[in-house]
């Protein structure tokens, strides 16, 4: 007989606690502009977010175009190209994916799913927000100065990221990347130390911390990890500015640059490296960690059934988030750092993989004899594991030392990573946009149009990554502006890139369709109710939806059993939600 | 069913794409066919995983989508099954990881025997050093380039004076010898990289990496830049020839030395 973490709570007294402490706004533009309601900043997080990754989609277009059609686009020229692909990169891992999966769901989701009445500090909570957009108007900003944005690549290496030989290296585009991120990091802190201690400190009467939604636990643990991890990003950006504009030398030996000796010496571009990748590994698992929280509660939610290994699924959170903070230089390995590194960071790396693994298993066995509703989020929630499973299986190529020195550096790296955490976390988002959009606006998105957005994205990428493994195993390096003739190189390779672009170009097309249908929804979409998924978790029991400020109305609710009742033997309903008093219905299971 | 049908045929068609591909790696012309070897290892692993994770989940979504009337199984746990598939995923980490670990130290073990050959990196263009008659080479600091002297040697050092230099040309490797190839950089990061090699490794400024090989055919093979190093990263190209001994001989005595090289940069005497 196994012990399961539901139902016992017995009599825990009702939460009489009014909604004194939060600042009621008084006008529109409190309520809605300078607001410090999460849900509020969730949805302004989410647009903008959204916005600036439409930015970092049409530039991926631009991209494949030249990779496709090499020279055919006058105004592709090399500078821009690299232009384009570091702006791309940077966006959608730091401006979309983190700030979409913190600020939009974080937000959103910690407080209604923990039973609190908002985050713990929301002035701090509003001020995020709108430095974060400050970050990104800086961003933004660097396409319009002289000489454009910085070209360096998302990983921004000194020292060509302020040379001349890199566009934006000697204007303005390296110093305005390096200080959008110094504010976005700032911006960030304040909304991570909120989520934090809202899920720390703010959960409700009878939410254990081994009752919370697998939800909170991804964006919690990724939360934790942010906080840990954005730091070094911090001072690499604080010492590469210093580079640049004071003449230190953290980053930079002696150099001739173009022919020229310049006035640096001392310094190491490989300490950038170590800084960047301290901040950039955590950061693959600060995008993959809610993601997988969050499609762990969708695919229970819709095949009707517990979530399998609840308790081994927050274990494998937490040892995954640790273990991520040991195996950075897992994107080094030919880097010239010292060689017996290498012994360390492969084991690390492929250990991370078991606790991956787990969850993997955890989620297709949710699914076996589940009661599996093929709705939107589960078709999602069924594509993520295909692309996940994919992508994180090439990960133990590139994880695997020896192994990754033929493939690094070549298309292979840019399918892998597109794969496991480009491509797969955006379909949660998707997932999970179809799934909570009832709770945020009180109507349905439109079925149909969302199965069109589905097959075109999910195969799409599919069609897009899958076969540009073979490119980068054939040795095609990424980061080239043009191939040209390269000998090794057959014309096949050619046609291939011509495919990737047009379905590249198919696939951001079908986005038009899905954004159509948020807004279309919004006003005629099928009116949801107050549960539709009829799921367990909290959000789905407030008294109004979309909730108004403050939540719950006059008493807090009071949690009796974990997040994960669903299909319980003997209840009369398919799922019992967790502010369900523990009834005669005694569940037991075999071992 | 179309999704139970499409996942399938997700699965036929991720296998058949990989064994028709005609998008596969270089002949290969080094020592390095372990590397090859490992990935056959973890194509083999990887790939009955994704066939079988995918299959199964379609299995699934087949067996037990939805019918009115139905109801899911509770069952939160399953301690054994999660141990027993825990266990057999560790057991294909290992079979993966040790033989990768296996070659990595011989990848990183040079050969005492190995002749020393430097490559030199800067925004855009490839230089090579090759020891002289004394079998050593100078030493060389970015402080010392000049454009007499591109690639920084200390006109000092003796050791240096009979190194053969190679600006912007091709690079010979005579078959069959294990050489160490020494990396720098006068600017940026570069990367050495000749597919049909396998290794790879970045150049530092400030720095001298290295990593060793053996040619094992002879052909000309082009040399990439594989770390992006500014707008010209992608016309960063070399060329290096191996050679039987008889043909890099007679390409080595066509080679200028340092000392040749400086005396070329010396002002001409007024007449």
């Amino acid at each position: 007989m196994v012990e399961i973490p539901s139902g016992d709570a017995g009599t825990v007294p009702s939460a009489e606690v009014e909604d004194v402490e939060l600042y009621h706004p008084k006008s529109w533009w409190t309520k809605y502009v300078f607001s410090q309601d999460a849900k509020i900043i969730a949805v302004q997080y989410s647009v903008t977010a959204i916005s600036i990754g439409l930015l970092a989609l049409v530039l991926s277009w631009l991209m494949r175009l030249q990779l496709a059609f090499p020279g055919y686009f006058a105004f592709i020229d090399a500078d821009r190209y690299y232009q384009f692909i570091t702006m791309h990169g940077m966006i959608m891992v730091i401006y979309l994916l983190t700030a979409l999966f913190l600020g939009g769901f974080g937000n959103y989701l910690i407080p209604l799913m923990v039973g609190a009445r908002d985050m713990v500090f929301p002035y701090a909570n509003m001020l995020s927000y709108w430095i974060y957009l400050l970050a990104v108007l800086i961003l933004v900003a660097s396409f319009f100065a002289p000489g454009g944005p910085t070209g360096a690549g998302w990983t921004l290496y000194p020292p060509q990221a302020v040379l001349s030989g890199t566009p934006g290296g000697r204007d303005w585009g390296i110093l305005l990347m390096l200080s959008s991120l110094i504010v976005f990091i700032i911006g960030f802190t304040m909304g991570g130390l909120n989520y934090v201690v809202t899920v720390l400190q703010g959960r409700t009467r009878g939410m254990t911390l081994m009752r919370m939604p697998l939800t909170v636990w991804g964006i919690f643990t990724a939360t934790v990890m942010a906080l840990l991890a954005f730091p070094a990003l911090f001072v690499a950006c604080v010492m590469m500015l210093f580079d640049r504009l004071l003449g230190t030398s953290f980053f930079m030996p002696a150099i001739v640059e173009m022919g020229e000796q310049l006035q640096h010496g001392g310094g190491s571009p490989i300490l950038f490296q170590h800084l960047f990748w301290f901040f950039g590994h955590p950061e693959v698992y600060i995008v993959a960690l809610p993601a997988f929280g969050i499609v762990s509660d969708l695919i229970s939610t819709h095949a009707r059934k517990n979530i399998f290994g609840y308790r081994m699924m927050v274990w494998a959170i937490i040892i995954i988030g640790g273990l991520s903070f040991i195996v950075w230089a897992h994107h080094m390995y030919v880097s010239g750092m010292n060689p017996a590194f290498g012994f360390f960071f492969a084991t690390t790396t492929l250990i991370i993989a078991i606790p991956t693994a787990i969850k993997v298993y955890n989620w297709v066995l949710t699914l076996w004899r589940g009661d599996i509703h093929l709705t939107l989020p589960m078709l999602f929630a069924l594509a993520f594991i295909v692309t996940f499973v994919n992508g994180g299986l090439t990960g133990l190529f590139l994880g695997n030392v020896v192994v990754d020195v033929p493939l690094s550096d070549t298309m292979f790296v840019v399918a892998h990573f597109h794969m496991v955490m480009g491509v797969a976390p955006i379909l949660v988002i998707f997932g999970a946009i179809y799934h909570w959009y009832p709770k945020v606006t009180g109507r349905m998105l439109n079925e149909a149009l969302g199965q069109i957005h589905f097959w075109i994205t999910f195969l799409g990428t599919y069609a897009i990554f899958f076969p540009m493994h073979y490119l980068g195993l054939l040795g095609v390096p990424r980061r080239y502006y043009e191939l040209g003739e390269t000998a090794f190189v057959p014309p096949s390779a050619h046609t291939l890139n011509v495919f990737i672009t047009v379905t590249a170009l198919v696939v951001g097309a079908a986005q038009i369709v899905f954004l159509f249908n948020l807004v279309w929804s919004l006003f005629r979409g099928r009116e949801a109710g107050g549960n539709p998924w009829r799921a367990t978790t909290l959000e789905w029991q407030t008294p109004q939806t979309p909730p108004a400020h403050g939540n719950w109305g006059k008493n807090l609710p009071v949690v009796y059993r974990w997040a994960y009742d669903y299909s319980v033997p003997g209840a009369a309903e398919d799922f019992i939600p967790q502010t369900e008093p523990a009834s005669g219905v005694t569940r037991e299971v075999v071992a | 069913m179309a999704v139970v049908l499409i996942l399938v045929l997700l699965v036929v068609g991720s296998v058949l794409f990989h064994m028709l591909s005609p998008w596969w790696w270089t002949p290969i012309a080094s020592n390095w066919s372990y590397i090859d070897s490992t990935l056959v290892i973890t194509f083999w692993i990887t790939g009955i995983v994704f066939v079988a994770v995918v299959s199964f989940m379609a299995y699934c979504v087949f067996r037990f989508r939805h019918r009115p009337g139905n109801r899911a199984a509770y069952e939160p746990e399953n301690r054994k099954l999660e141990w027993t598939l825990a266990s057999v995923t560790a057991v294909g980490v290992a079979a993966m990881l040790a033989p990768g670990l296996v070659v990595w130290n011989q990848f990183v073990t040079v050969p005492d025997e190995a002749v020393p050959v430097e490559v030199v990196a800067q925004q855009w263009l490839w230089s090579f050093r090759l020891p002289g008659a004394d079998g050593k080479l100078g030493r060389s600091d970015t402080r010392d380039v000049t454009p007499e002297n591109p690639l920084g040697l200390n006109t000092n050092d003796s050791a240096g004076l009979d190194d053969v230099i190679i600006e912007g040309g091709e690079l010979h490797l005579p078959v069959g010898k294990p050489v160490r190839v020494l990396l720098r950089s006068v600017d940026v990061l570069h990367d050495f990289y000749v597919p049909e090699f396998r290794a790879k490794m970045d150049m530092i400024p400030g720095m001298v990496t290295y990593f060793w090989l053996t040619p094992t055919r002879t052909g000309t093979f082009e040399i990439l830049c594989a770390e992006l190093c500014g707008v010209g990263h992608s016309q960063m190209r070399g060329t290096v020839v191996v050679d039987d001994e008889a043909n890099y001989q007679t390409w080595l005595e066509q080679q200028q030395t340092f000392t040749q090289l400086l005396a070329l940069g010396e002002p001409q005497p007024a007449n």
